[in-house]
Formats: C-alpha cells, structure tokens, sequence
C-alpha cells in the first residue's frame, strides 16, 4: 500500500463512496484498455484470419455454437470475440490521442483568447465558433473521403472535431482567473505572463480539463464507430468496431450477432467512460456541471 | 440591446464567410481536380487545356472570390455525376431531411421535458433513477447501432413498421427516435438539473405559500423558467441533429440531403460537397442565430436591460 499516497486513496474511497456508478465506469474502461493493451493474449483466434468452413456460426449458448469461437463467426470465419478485442485497441488509440491533441490545441488557444484577449483572442474565437458551426460527422466525413482514411488522418479529423470545447471552457476560466487576487498578487510581485500561466493559470484548469477529456473520448469513440460504420474509418482488414456492426447488416437476421455484439461493445465502453466522467467532474469540480 | 444584435450580426456572417472558405477548401485537399474530373489516360494538353477552361489556373484569391460570388448567387457548380446544378439537387432533398430533424427535436423535447421534471420533483426516489438511467444509455447508445436494432425489432421481426424509405408517417418513426435519443437524453439531464436549480427560488416558495396546487406551481412558475436553458441548448444541438441525420439516413435510405452528402463525398462530386456543407453549416450558423436573438426576447433581463 505504501506505493500509493495516502491523499489519492483517500480520495479515490471518497469518491467510491460518493459515486459507486464512477467505479462501475472505471471498472468497465480498465476493462476496455485491458482488452486493447493484451489483445494478443485475450484473443482466442487470429481476427482477420478468414476460415470459410466455420461461416456465420452462433454464439456458444445457441445451437450449433461452440466454445472455440465464444461470440460466434462472421460471413468470412471469422471469429467475432477476438475482433472484438483488437477493435478495441481502434476505438481506444484515436478517441485518446484526438481528444490529448484536442486539448493541447484547445487549451493554448483558450489560454491565449481567454489571458492574452485583443484581437489575436477574438480571432481564434471566431474560428471556434466557425469550428462549432459546423456539422461536425459531415466536415470530418468530407476531409477522411477527401485526404484518405487512415490511422492517422482519423485522429486529425477527430481533433478537429474537439479542440473548441477545450478552448471555450478554457477561454471562460481564464478570464475568471486572471482577475483573482493570488494572480494579480503575483503580477503585482513582477512575475512573467509564462511564470504565472504554468505556475497560477494552469494548475488551476487542470481538473475541468481532465472531466472534458473523459467526456470527448467518449465522444470520439461514438463519431468514429459511426465513421468505420459509413465505411471511412481505418481500412480493413484491421477490424474496427464500426465496421463490424456495418458489415452484420447483410446478416441481421440470419446471424444478427456480428453486429449485436460490436454495438454492445461501444455502447457498454462510452457508458463506462461516461459514468467515469461524470464521477470525476462531481469530485473534482461541481461547479464544472453546469458547463458541459 | 440594438448594439448586441448588430454585433451577433456580424458574427453570424464572419462565420459565414469562415463556412464559405472551408467549403472551397474542400476542393483542393483531394489534389488536382482536374485529375478527378478528366477520365484516367488524359493528355497533358488537355489536362492543361481543363485547367485554363476552369480557371484552376488562376490564383487562389482569385479562384475563391469566384467561388463565393457563385455562392451568393446560388451557383456551386455542376454535380459531376448527376449532370445538374448542385444547388437544386440539394433543394430537392432539404425537405425530406428538415421532416425528419425537426420530427426528432421535437420528439426529443416533448420525451425529455416531463422526463427532466419528473426527475427533479421525484429527485433521489427510484424514478429519478429511473430517467437518469434512460439518459445515460441514450448519450452513449450509437444511434446506428439503435437504428438496426430497431429494424430487425419492429421491421423483420414484427413487421410493423417499414424497413426504409420515405412514404407515410410510419416510416418516420424509426430514424427519428434513432435521431431524438442522444439529444433526448442529453435535455433531460438539463431540464432535470435547472428544474431543481429553479425549485429552489423563493418565488416558487412564494407560490406553495400562497396556497396553490402544486401542479399550477410547476407548470405556470417552474417549468417556464426551466425551459429558458433548454430553448439555447436545443437551438446549439441543431448541428449535431443534422450530423445525426447524415448517418440515419444512410442507415434507413432516407432521401434527404444526409444520404445525399454522403453519395456524394464517396464519389468525390465535390461540387455537390461543397454546395451540401456550405448549405447545412449556413443553416447552423442562422439556426443559432434565431436562437440568441429569441433567447434576447424571452429574458426580459436582457430584453429591457
């Protein structure tokens, strides 16, 4: 027990007590990252390896299912559980890096809009409300067709899709802040701007920023299974959640579990993630409620 | 007040401007146009010959200051595909698409309110559980995903209502509930938290004290104060409702300008997807702008002040 400060654990009791649904929530994504994290080790069968003599196969429970493929089969052989788990590591690598990105981004330009203002201030809110204007699945679903889908445009277009919130909720805070006596004590006692953003400023935005973070993963999670779903998400044969459910659709009633399951799946997580957050934001920042 | 609408004006159309730059942009991320529009095995002479016809030559300003006095004028160029001015194409399908938007905020709205409300009169009871247990699978179900489920429920298995299409009300029902949910959920967890914020004002105090029935105390003191919030919200969420729709329709083939856009965007008619987001976005950007401006008309505090 030593390894762990007694402050965090204090804190993390407390907000077990508090919010039994924010440990549901943590369970369920340790959950989910362990699935990604470990894939290799968890997935019982290899997920783009084709085997045509075992097509369209049940569930274990159903007739004519077995136990060497758990969730069943899809068109191709192809064994639904281990697919499962490696669209596990998609779904995690582009809601978490977009919405680390996003908030990098956003939360510079917040922080410039909201400590330095001027005109410099005004033009990056005019571009998040631009930014905000948009319907965000068509502007992301437009640059993926037109750049390309891959891991790595997924993650730009999905950062573009999350920058602003940061930067809105960022942008309002610091100008709360820099009007607070400890920082006008410190300007007064000759700090830097720099000095009293990373020392005064940032310190202080961190936990809404950390409650915004967990919601927009959850998000980016939602948009990019329905991207993989429209067909532009990360290109086969790796398996994506969104694209399983897609691919089920021609099967729905002889074999509705290739895209039952992977809907299970991304429900269950952004639910996780979302009782997570939820949890957090009344631990860390009740007033944060009324923002997001 | 005169200062704040000119203000929120001038916004409105800088974002505007903002849309109409995107929407150009949209051509050049996909590389040459002349590459997309020419059959493959075109000469170097005519590829040359298209660029200079089209002015793809020309310098950018150039280009986008032609691109938006063809805007304004409603002209986005001929669909590749379809042969016709992309403009009545979209047109044509707004319709159907609007049906289906507004059907699902209403729904939306008409399912959220009294779920809010029961929730924060009821609040820590099991019912409160309840509706708050309702609005947390909707903001996290894909509603494609409750889309298909609700076609092999009700369509193959029952066979109630139909599978796809636009016809009678019946095929509404479907996509819009697959729409409404996320929003629905999301409205009932304001109303509920501004409901309780606002039970707790004295002049609802004032109301009990005065000996009226609790029902006149929620719905004529309470309640109108409660929906201020909600008429922002909804105005906000307009956006993400069209997003929404641009994956329903595709799910059930609904005509309208979603299915439309994304045909579009997968055979690079980009005429057709610039015309389609600078259209939907515009109508965003007047969509909050209706918003605010109402939302100055129903606060007396910023309408007088």
């Amino acid at each position: 027990m030593a390894a762990i400060p007694a402050p965090l654990l204090a804190r993390a009791l407390r907000l077990g007590r508090r919010s039994p649904l924010a440990v549901i929530g943590a369970v369920i994504v340790g959950l989910v990252i362990m699935a990604a994290v470990a894939a290799p080790l968890l997935a019982t069968s290899d997920p783009i390896d084709q085997d045509l003599t075992v097509v369209l196969k049940p569930p274990f429970w159903l007739e004519d299912g077995s136990v060497q493929h758990p969730l069943g089969t899809d068109h191709l052989g192809r064994d639904v559980y281990s697919r499962l788990v490696y669209g596990a590591q998609i779904s995690l690598t582009i809601s978490v890096l977009a919405a680390l990105l996003g908030a990098v981004v956003g939360v510079v330009a917040g922080l410039v809009a909201g400590y330095h203002g001027g005109r410099l201030g005004a033009i990056i809110m005019r571009i998040v409300d631009l930014n905000l204007a948009f319907p965000l699945i068509l502007l992301a679903l437009a640059v993926v067709a037109l750049l390309g889908a891959s891991l790595k445009n997924l993650v730009i277009v999905m950062t573009i899709t999350t920058w602003m919130i940061y930067a809105r909720v960022v942008r309002g805070l610091t100008l709360a802040l820099r009007e607070r006596e400890f920082v006008q004590a410190v300007r007064a006692l000759g700090a830097h701007d720099a000095r009293i953003i990373t020392r005064h400023v940032l310190p202080n935005l961190l936990a809404p920023i950390l409650v915004i973070w967990t919601l927009e993963v959850a998000r980016v999670i939602l948009m990019e299974s329905a991207l993989s779903f429209l067909g532009l998400g990360v290109p086969p044969p790796t398996p994506t959640w969104g694209r399983m459910l897609a691919e089920g659709r021609d099967y729905l009633t002889v074999a509705g579990w290739i895209s039952i399951f992977p809907g299970i799946a991304i429900m269950v997580t952004v639910l996780g993630i979302n009782f997570l957050g939820d949890g957090l934001r009344d631990l860390l920042d009740p007033q944060l409620r009324r923002q997001t | 007040m005169r200062a704040y609408i000119a203000a929120r004006l001038a916004t409105a159309v800088l974002v505007v401007l903002g849309v109409s730059i995107v929407s150009f942009c949209l051509t050049f991320l996909s590389g040459d146009p002349a590459e997309i529009m020419l059959p493959p095995g075109a000469t170097a002479e005519h590829i040359a010959k298209f660029r200079a016809e089209w002015g793809y030559d020309d310098p950018l300003l150039v280009q986008y200051g032609r691109f938006l006095s063809r805007a304004v004028q409603g002209d986005f160029g001929v669909s590749l595909r379809h042969g016709q001015s992309s403009l009545p194409l979209i047109a044509a399908r707004l319709p159907a698409t609007l049906q289906l938007t507004v059907t699902a905020m209403l729904l939306a709205i008409v399912l959220a309110v009294p779920l809010g409300v029961l929730a924060a009169t009821h609040r820590g009871g099991p019912l409160d559980l309840l509706a708050m247990g309702v609005a947390l699978l909707g903001q996290s179900v894909p509603n494609f995903w409750l889309a298909i489920m609700m076609i092999l429920l009700f369509a193959v298995s029952w066979g109630l209502l139909p599978t796809s299409g636009r016809g009678g009300p019946a095929h509404v029902v479907m996509p819009a509930v697959a729409i409404a949910i996320n929003l629905m959920a999301l409205l009932t967890r304001l109303v509920r938290t501004t409901m309780i914020e606002v039970l707790a004002e004295d002049y609802v105090r004032t109301g009990r004290g005065k000996g009226l029935r609790e029902v006149m105390v929620l719905t004529r003191h309470a309640l109108p104060n409660a929906l201020i919030p909600l008429v922002t919200v909804v105005g906000l969420q307009f956006g993400y409702i069209l997003g929404g729709a641009v994956v329903i329709e595709t799910v059930f083939t609904w005509p309208g300008v979603g299915l439309f856009t994304i045909q579009a965007i997968l055979n690079r008619d980009y005429p057709v997807v610039q015309a389609s987001v600078f259209i939907l976005a515009t109508g965003v950007v007047l969509i909050n702008l209706i918003v605010d401006l109402l939302y100055v008309w129903l606060d007396p505090r910023i309408r007088l002040g």
